[in-house]
């Protein structure tokens, strides 16, 4: 019964205005005060940029000259026109990379949490190795992989091949999405043991009373319970793998194919000083994310309301 | 009530600090020639090899009511870039003398950021020609030539003289000295050929070898043809049989020299920065004393290589742009240059400090770096440079791949490097 359904934050105590004293306005007016500094630091830092590149999006780009109004022509131009060819690879190229990594990591964060959450000797030092690449910045953890995959590099060594890495399409898409999935599969193991941890043990003690095997009880209380956790982790993780940058642009710098939208903007407005077309392909990433993110959203929570109305 | 007083008073001091940094920098002077004195900031990339400081303490000892000081910039050229064109786009006076990547100065200069010096000031004759046309544009000098760099041919010393071959002064020579390589258990010859700058210098270097050259008529319009089709057919040709080892498309400066210091290889270009390396006693350094350095070789004599280095240029937005002239008439001083060169080991743009006995005895590449020099063509000077190297490296490098035959990726280079050079108009 979807209709019975409560979703958690939406719950919103409505104030009765008899309730309201002369003291509480009063703090709520404080508070509103309060508010505006940070309201006027978000405008200044998020919503101006924004604002900004939309409106550069809508203009050429004369480098010597003015620029002018040209309406969508910078969106045209990477749809249809001299920009597509680039443009439709780095969408693909990012598309793909988001969905391989973002399994992968789920996959093989999801085992590390399920790992720490076990009670062991050592947990404390399993919980702290799993961290470190988390730890390190990505441009660090980058030039590290740069090195480990170049021909004569360690991972060629190990497995005693002969790879041209960062010399092909495909090899270069593995070499970032094993780097990406050893620096960011500890972020989703960190939240994902956060969402284990808060499960209470009981639950599991009952479903081994009624005789539930390990994996009923996987199935039927881990994953239920740890849902949220989990969409929140990939959400995290979609939202950074499409505008993906240090790690393309240090691995393979765009050879082969490799250019992501992120890197692709950065060349077009940074290098080449075309403020007007990489702003353009910059909104375009911005919105992308933002459907990205809602269609994802709305599954899981969908999914939530399938599964609680079906109960 | 005071407690509100105080609340507003709190909130009004946040407003005004926010609104205080977003005020922009004042409108910069410009033009009527160099004037204006006083103290001088001296913007930089990062200065790793120590090419400032005698040049900075001789003017700051001179002149103490015009100090200069050192402000580096990130060590990588795009940061550097992205710091100068943000800076001089807002017009800020911050910025006096800049030193800037050979590359950029055309582009600098089309956008009006750089002042445009008078070339009787200088002594240009002293110094290498190719070097000086760094700093030429239109038909104005824009900005001096400080350290400059050009391309090395590496080898193997010992091999060759066991062998009792000369070094070669061809391709030609080189690919039939290969067999050596083989029987060493070596691979034969490498460059930059990853998909970066070193790719574009290389390619221009192989166009220049076959006697053609990237842009003509001042950088409007494609030259290539006929002999960049040669060059690059010599580079893609290398990779298929065997003269250039599968890794090196994906080597940098670093790679290579790597390479060569563990004794893979027979022959590599490089920036000079090798010899220095290459000389020092180091565990993983194979080659010290095993190898020396030739000029760049061509089709059918002596190559050509590209134009690395440094130029000096005053802002046209800077407020003390007579100080700022006169530091850059001190820096392109014989002695300074010496200085500079003898404290970095980056080559100097003073062409008689290349017979200088201290400098050759401390760089012994140095002869065989003018000989190069001089041959030494600029990269295409043109305020496009980003969008010229970008479009030049994705069909050379489709061509190092063979993805594209070299004829095809010629033709469609020319296509896109004219559509470039006429675009701004």
């Amino acid at each position: 019964m979807a209709t019975e359904t409560v979703r958690p934050g939406r719950v919103r105590r409505r104030p009765g205005p008899v309730q309201t004293s002369e003291g509480q306005r009063a703090e709520a007016r404080l508070a509103f005060y309060l508010l505006i500094p940070t309201g006027i630091v978000l405008a200044v830092i998020i919503a101006y940029p924004v604002i900004r590149a939309i409106w550069l999006s809508l203009n050429s780009d004369a480098r010597f000259g003015t620029s002018e109004f040209v309406g969508l022509d910078n969106y045209i131009r990477a749809f249809t026109g001299t920009g597509a060819e680039a443009f439709w690879s780095a969408f693909v190229f990012t598309t793909q990379l988001t969905i391989v990594t973002v399994v992968l990591e789920l996959v093989i964060g999801f085992a590390m949490a399920l790992i720490m959450n076990k009670a062991f000797t050592g947990r404390g030092l399993v919980r702290a190795a799993v961290l470190v690449p988390w730890a390190i910045p990505t441009a660090v953890a980058a030039k590290l992989w740069e090195w480990n995959f170049t021909p004569d590099g360690i991972v060629n060594q190990v497995f005693r091949t002969d790879i041209l890495w960062t010399a092909s399409h495909w090899s270069s898409f593995w070499a970032i999405v094993v780097a990406d999935v050893w620096k960011t599969a500890p972020f989703i193991a960190l939240l994902v043991l956060a969402g284990l941890q808060i499960i209470p043990s009981e639950v599991y003690e009952a479903a081994k009373v009624d005789g539930a095997t390990a994996l009923q009880s996987f199935r039927r209380i881990t994953l239920p319970l740890v849902k949220s956790a989990v969409v929140v982790a990939v959400l995290f993780r979609m939202l950074d793998v499409l505008r993906i940058f240090d790690l393309p642009f240090i691995l393979t710098n765009g050879a082969n194919q490799t250019e992501t939208l992120s890197t692709l903007s950065y060349k077009e407005s940074i290098q080449q000083l075309h403020p007007g077309y990489g702003s353009a392909l910059s909104t375009i990433t911005f919105v992308y994310i933002i459907l990205a993110a809602f269609l994802v959203n709305s599954l899981a929570r969908a999914d939530v309301v399938k599964a609680q109305g079906g109960r | 009530m005071p407690r509100r007083l105080g609340k507003f008073v709190i909130i009004g001091a946040i407003v005004a600090v926010v609104l205080s940094a977003c005020g922009g920098p004042d409108e910069g002077g410009g033009g009527g020639g160099a004037q204006g004195t006083g103290p001088i900031t001296f913007v930089a990339g990062k200065d790793t090899s120590g090419k400032y400081p005698a040049v900075i303490k001789k003017w700051n000892d001179a002149h103490p009511d015009q100090q200069v000081k050192l402000l580096e910039l990130p060590e990588a050229a795009d940061a550097q870039r992205s710091a100068f064109v943000t800076n001089l786009q807002a017009k800020s006076d911050t910025y006096d003398v800049m030193g800037i990547d050979v590359v950029w100065t055309a582009e600098f200069a089309k956008s009006g950021w750089l002042l445009a010096l008078d070339e009787s000031q200088f002594p240009l004759d002293q110094m290498l020609k190719p070097a000086v046309d760094t700093g030429r544009f239109e038909g104005k000098l824009w900005a001096m030539s400080y350290d400059t760099n050009g391309g090395l041919l590496f080898y193997r010393k010992d091999v060759l003289d066991k062998a009792g071959k000369q070094p070669p002064k061809t391709f030609d020579e080189l690919k039939a000295l290969c067999p050596l390589a083989q029987q060493n258990n070596m691979d034969c010859y490498a460059g930059q050929f990853a998909k970066y700058e070193g790719l574009t210098v290389n390619f221009a270097e192989a166009v220049q070898a076959a006697g053609g050259e990237l842009m003509t008529d001042n950088g409007t319009k494609a030259a290539l043809g006929g002999p960049a089709v040669q060059g690059l057919s010599f580079l893609a040709d290398g990779f298929k049989n065997g003269t250039m080892p599968k890794p090196a498309i994906t080597y940098k400066e670093e790679e290579g020299r790597r390479a060569f210091m563990s004794g893979e290889l027979l022959f590599l270009r490089n920036w000079p920065y090798v010899y220095t390396l290459a000389s020092e006693s180091d565990p993983a350094n194979k080659v010290k004393g095993k190898f020396d350095v030739v000029p760049l070789p061509g089709f059918t004599g002596a190559g050509s290589s590209s134009l690395g280095g440094l130029n000096l240029a005053v802002s046209a937005f800077s407020k003390k742009q007579q100080s700022a002239v006169e530091f850059l008439k001190l820096a392109s001083t014989q002695e300074q240059m010496k200085a500079m060169s003898i404290a970095s080991g980056e080559p100097p743009a003073w062409a008689d400090l290349y017979q200088d006995p201290e400098m050759v005895e401390k760089f012994p590449y140095l002869p065989a770096l003018k000989e190069g020099l001089l041959a030494a063509k600029p990269r295409p000077v043109t305020p496009y440079y980003q969008e010229v190297t970008s479009a030049i490296q994705e069909d050379a490098y489709a061509a190092l791949q063979g993805q594209k035959a070299p004829d095809q990726a010629i033709n469609d280079m020319t296509q896109k490097l004219n559509q470039i050079a006429t675009q701004g108009g």
